[in-house]
């Protein structure tokens, strides 16, 4: 399967070496870097929508009491 | 429907979502068979030996190299022009790539070069224009990592981009300006006369499919992680802020 690169086999192979090596590299980079990235977007948009349910939770009862207590 | 709806971060996030899985897909394909068909179903060159086999890594990732940096310079002209979020961080987000894709190119001519010239380098005007593109793609990521506000960062790697625009076009040019130097001319033509010979041609076309492809998926993976990014930010402002 492997074809005889000949008296060249070690600049072919080092060549395809390192190529491959530095895509790797770059394409798991970026999918670890996305990952990181959407996991802490996730937390944050979790806690604030908390945080916004809670104000709305506490404002909602006085707006309903109001026009009884009036 | 204008293009500029996908400045929109919302309808980009949408857009690049549908289309990335598809991208992938067709990248991975195309590597595979234009890598594998070229390295081992293709002969030797009766000079170069098995040293044309580099072909397939050094000519495509010299093509990504050189035109990612086009691709910066009209995301850039875009965000200074028009002030659109979105291509001020994909100009951020091909960066990396393009630096990456430079020193394939770099590494794999070098490797080349050895034994077919008898020197791993040579202050030839194309070699040194790309070594110059180089020491671009790592100031312009370093700048937009030095700059503390998103926009001010945007506006002075843009500046940036266009004047390293030059180098991107003389490492492209540079054999027809000065018409001296070590390296060939192009290996691919639309004067089918000046191109390589058929049985390295179409694995070569297939391994240049591939490597746009991956451009393209990375840069959509990388831009969706900026605009995540910048949200983030803005989110975690807003909270600090009260």
């Amino acid at each position: 399967m492997m074809p005889d690169l000949g008296k060249y086999a070690t600049e072919v192979l080092s060549a395809y070496g390192v190529t491959l090596l530095l895509i790797l590299a770059l394409v798991l980079l970026t999918l670890r870097q996305s990952a990181r990235t959407r996991r802490a977007l996730r937390q944050v948009e979790a806690a604030h929508q908390a945080k916004a349910n809670g104000l709305t939770a506490k404002t909602k009862p006085r707006n309903k009491e109001t026009p009884q207590d009036g | 429907m204008s293009l500029w709806e996908y400045a929109n971060p919302r309808k980009f996030m949408a857009l690049s979502g549908a289309v990335l899985p598809f991208a992938a897909a067709g990248t991975a394909i195309a590597l595979v068979v234009g890598l594998a068909w070229g390295f081992f179903f293709t002969p030797e060159d009766y000079r170069q030996g098995s040293t044309v086999k580099i072909i397939y890594i050094h000519v495509p990732s010299a093509m990504v190299a050189i035109n990612c940096w086009l691709m910066m310079l009209v995301a850039s002209l875009v965000w200074l022009i028009r002030r659109h979020h979105v291509s001020a961080l994909a100009a951020k987000a091909a960066a990396p790539i393009g630096a990456t894709m430079t020193v394939i190119a770099l590494a794999t001519g070098a490797i080349w070069g050895q034994p077919m010239w008898g020197t791993w380098w040579a202050w030839d005007p194309r070699l040194t224009s790309f070594l110059v593109l180089f020491l671009f793609y790592l100031g312009y990521m370093a700048l937009w990592a030095a700059v503390d506000n998103p926009d001010t960062a945007a506006e002075l790697t843009s500046v940036l981009c266009i004047v390293g625009s030059v180098f991107a076009v003389l490492s492209r040019y540079a054999l027809v300006f000065w018409n001296q130097g070590l390296h060939q001319g192009a290996s691919l033509s639309l004067d089918k006369e000046e191109n390589v010979a058929d049985v390295f041609y179409w694995p070569l076309l297939i391994a240049i499919a591939g490597f746009v492809g991956l451009f393209v998926t990375l840069l959509l993976v990388r831009t969706r992680t900026e605009v995540r990014a910048r949200r983030l930010q803005a989110l975690m402002a807003r909270e600090r802020m009260g």
